[in-house]
């Protein structure tokens, strides 16, 4: 495969941005017919290298061709026109319109000059078909969840006839099924001499698809290697510049045993709650120290129980008891006040406040709960800040710099933080490791367990199957928006048993109750 | 990059830098065409001189621009505020008006009272529409920016009030210290709403609502509240530049008071470098950005350009503090002046090679 020559080449990038140097003489080569994985640690300059190379910025220094013609994009339509179609990591569609004009927008097939309506949304229908979604395409994309809404811009990347196709974090949201539908239609399109260029923080997703990979760490370049000659090991350390020793004793932390946690009564209990057309009633206990895991596939109304636990949306009926008494969650402010916090996983939209600094950002639930007249004291801010900073691993570790310009991974952390700040007694963490890398992720579940250790309730929702079994004492399915079965996770539970019971849609008879 | 060209870029990067030199480079203009233009006088132990006028003049456009801010942090605009410069005006008036003397400190007090709870509710009903049943600002502030014209009107009764009250004078045109009262008095309001901002989480609040509304009411912010307080603070500035205006001219015209003070309030927000997509806001850009605006119309009646290049002009100089101002504009300025050659991507070619996978 390297025979050929490449189709893109990037030569001696160098990137700065006031106070950070995010890319420096990075070289790299796409192939045709090729997958090729940008790896490196959350703020490495993967999406950056993808934003200089597609005209989003301006370059430095360096220079990019394109079967061997130098370019330089003013924008992504321009590199568009060019043959090089991207996904961005955050998912940037237009919430009011609706799918099929969403894949089409700015090249709607037309007759005449007026836009064939019938047959923008027979091709988006057909274009989802080939993503194995049924969905309606006619609805607004914000009515779908972040999953959803990530598969409709894979859609709209792979129409374009493309020789680039530039895909940056695209599975972070996805469950394994989508995940695998994405993969063969990937292979598919580099057989057809496609070249692709694909990030992901999961490491059996590159090993899986990837034929080439290139290490970035600290926004200069490792190297680029084949995958094969590669070890997964070796891939890490490349990453992460030492010995990875994070990665270890999260298996050998001993999780708190399950009946010593139930004793007692349980700190939120929900009998029967439901919304229409959002989840079936449903009955869940957590209580204090224990983490809770919700399972289930795309769609299956995992968020959904989230937000009805939080406030978030109104439960129209069902009831909720916090504490031994009965409470009703009409809004987020009521279930802060009964220290529940919830960590939405479309950080973009429900998560982060771009404009803010990231120490505005991580105190601001903080201060919501305070009421604007009781301003946290400046230093107290600082200490808060500095400490979650430092205990995430927030890069760069500078307080003052809005929260738009830190990496996917880092805004996740800063939102993770503005609730642990909060010291909930119940937080919801809606994919909270969704675009982290992994050392990072080994340190966030490493702090689930010590929070859960000391006390704090977690309800867990993740798309990775292996991070809700490593985490949960107890796992609620969930399927076609209901709750399904509630599984104590000891010995006998294991990935398959979880799949089994969101295929079958009911559990053994013993682990039902 | 030079020595020098490295000390200055701090300076070229902060936000109030090209506000400021546009306005240092208008007043520098004036003072050229017409070289007595910067001199100030003692007369009677008060200062004159047109810097000054300016300064008063653009009081009651300080005070409208400072609630506008706020308004547009969120992500809203009131388009009302002329209107309700008009009714509290008209409302002041027409109790001093009424009264035996005119002249009494009381009375004039009252008077003030009265119009600013009246501009207060009519605030509050800005904030209901907006934040309780959730109509789009600028169609929710529309009513009253008709209705409220109507409204002072019949306040009126379709006559302009005049009064004749020293007390009430001295708001538009008194002094304190050799210097305009009215110049104080948005001083005053604007230290006000500053430390009401930022000595408060205010501040940072609103420009979390109007950064990322969902995001906030996530947060556990009552977002709602906020945005309704922020039409009423609007108002209540509306109304002081109202007692202002009117005072300048001892009466109130229901038609004229603050006729599209709005739109230059809107504008002065804009320079000074608050979004109207809201999100961080700048009071200090704000108070810059009407001083412009009040140069500039200054500058307009001393050249003696007729009233309709007048507009014209304004509209020209206001494109280009705001064009100077944005990113992208500059980006392409930068990018142009350092000689990169204009991209040109290349057509697809049609090329086949013999791939071994
Ligand atoms: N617009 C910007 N302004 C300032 N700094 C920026 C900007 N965009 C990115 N950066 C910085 O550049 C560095 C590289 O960021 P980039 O988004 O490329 O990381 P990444 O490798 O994609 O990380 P992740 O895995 O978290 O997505 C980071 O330190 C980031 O803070
Ligand atoms: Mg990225």
């Amino acid at each position: 495969m390297t025979d050929s020559r490449p189709v893109l080449t990037m030569t001696g990038i160098s990137k700065s941005f006031p106070g950070v140097r995010a890319l420096h003489n990075v070289d790299f080569r796409l192939f045709p017919s090729e997958v090729h994985a940008l790896m490196g640690e959350n703020g490495a300059g993967k999406s950056t290298l993808i934003k200089v190379l597609t005209g989003v910025y301006g370059i430095d220094e360096g220079s990019v061709t394109l079967d061997g013609e130098q370019v330089a994009f003013n924008g992504p339509m321009q590199a568009a026109a060019a043959g090089v179609s991207t996904v961005y990591q955050e998912v940037n569609l237009c919430p009011n319109l609706s799918v099929a004009e969403n894949i089409f927008i700015g090249r709607e097939p037309r007759r005449f000059g007026a836009v064939r309506w019938g047959e923008v949304r027979r091709r988006a229908r057909q274009l989802l078909a080939r993503l194995d979604l049924d969905i309606d395409v006619t609805a607004p994309v914000a009515s779908f969840s972040l999953a959803v809404q990530q598969m409709v811009a894979i859609a709209r990347a792979i129409d374009v006839q493309a020789r680039v196709l530039i895909l940056d974090e695209p599975t972070s949201s996805l469950d394994a099924g989508e995940v695998a539908q994405l993969f063969r239609i990937m292979r598919q399109l580099r057989d057809e001499g496609i070249a692709i260029l694909f990030v992901t923080h999961f490491l059996d997703q590159v090993y899986g698809i990837a034929d080439r990979i290139t290490v970035l760490r600290n926004g200069t370049l490792v190297g680029e290697y084949p995958t094969a000659e590669l070890p997964q090991l070796a891939l890490v350390e490349k990453m992460i510049g030492k010995e990875l020793d994070v990665l270890e004793g999260i298996e050998e932390q001993p999780r708190p045993e399950l009946a010593a946690i139930e004793r007692g009564t349980p700190f939120v209990q929900v009998s029967k709650l439901g919304r229409r057309g959002a989840v079936a009633p449903f009955s869940l206990t957590i209580h204090a120290g224990e983490v809770v895991g919700l399972a289930g596939l795309l769609g299956s109304g995992r968020t959904e129980v989230a937000r009805l636990l939080f406030g978030a949306d109104r439960a129209d009926r069902g009831e909720i008891e916090v504490n031994g008494t009965r409470t009703g969650l009409r809004n987020p402010v009521q279930a802060i006040d009964h220290g529940i916090g919830f960590c939405s996983e479309n950080r973009r939209t429900e998560g982060i406040i771009a404009d803010l600094s990231v120490r505005e950002n991580m105190i601001l639930a903080m201060q919501a709960a305070r009421g604007w007249l009781r301003p946290i004291p400046r230093r107290r801010q600082d200490e808060l800040v500095d400490r979650y900073i430092k205990a995430l691993s927030i890069r760069p570790a500078n307080p003052e710099m809005p929260v738009r310009n830190l990496s996917g991974g880092n805004q996740q952390k800063v939102l993770l933080a503005r609730w642990l700040i909060t010291e909930p007694r119940l937080l919801i963490l809606d994919e909270p490791t969704r675009g982290i890398d992994i050392g990072a992720k080994a340190e966030i579940q490493k702090l689930v367990v010590q929070l859960s250790d000391g006390g704090m309730a977690v309800l867990f929702i993740s798309a990775e199957l292996e991070e809700v079994l490593r985490l949960s004492h107890k796992i609620a399915v969930m399927r076609d928006r209901e709750l399904v079965a509630h599984l104590d996770n000891d010995d006998t539970v294991d990935a398959d048993l979880v799949m089994q019971t969101i295929a079958s849609g009911t559990a053994r008879e013993e682990a039902n109750r | 990059m030079s020595d020098a060209g490295n000390r200055f870029r701090p300076l070229l990067g902060h936000r109030l830098f090209w506000p400021v030199a546009v306005l240092v480079a208008m007043l520098a203009a004036n003072t050229i065409y017409r070289p007595g233009f910067l001199a100030i006088e003692v007369n009677n132990g008060h200062l004159y001189g047109t810097p000054i006028d300016i300064l008063r003049l653009s009081a009651p456009l300080i005070l409208v621009g400072l609630g506008m801010t706020l308004v547009i942090s969120t992500g809203g605009i009131d388009l009302s505020v002329g209107s309700l410069c008009a009714i509290s005006g008209a409302i002041a008036c027409l109790y001093i008006s009424r009264a035996p003397d005119q002249n009494n400190l009381v009375t004039v007090l009252t008077a003030l009272a009265m119009a600013l709870g009246v501009a207060l509710v009519l605030g509050a009903w800005n904030g209901v529409l907006v934040s309780v049943i959730g109509i789009q600002p600028i169609i929710a502030t529309l009513i009253l920016m008709v209705a409220g014209r109507g409204l002072a009107q019949l306040i009126a009764e379709g006559q302009i009030i005049t009064i004749n009250s020293g007390p009430y004078r001295a708001i538009g045109l008194g002094h304190l210290l050799t210097l305009p009262l009215a110049i104080f008095i948005a001083l005053a309001a604007a230290l006000l709403v500053a430390a009401f901002t930022r000595r408060t989480a205010l501040g940072m609040i609103v420009e979390s609502v109007g950064g990322n509304r969902e995001a906030s009411r996530l947060a556990g912010i009552r977002s709602g509240r906020i945005v309704f307080l922020v039409y009423v603070v609007s108002a209540a500035c509306a109304a002081i530049a109202g007692f202002m205006m009117t005072a300048n001219v001892s009466s109130a015209d229901g038609n004229n008071t603050g006729l599209w003070v709005e739109l230059d309030a809107i504008l002065a927000v804009v320079i000074g470098g608050t979004s109207l997509a809201g999100g961080r806001f700048y009071l200090s850009g704000t108070i810059v950005g009407a001083l412009i605006i009040q140069t500039l119309t200054t500058t307009v009646y001393a050249m003696n350009i007729s009233p309709q290049t007048a507009l014209l002009f304004k509209a020209v100089v206001v494109i280009a503090v705001c064009l100077i101002q944005a990113p992208a504009f500059r980006a392409k300025f930068r990018r142009r002046r350092r000689g990169t050659p204009p991209p040109t991507p290349s057509a697809p070619q049609p090329q086949k090679e013999q791939v071994t996978a």
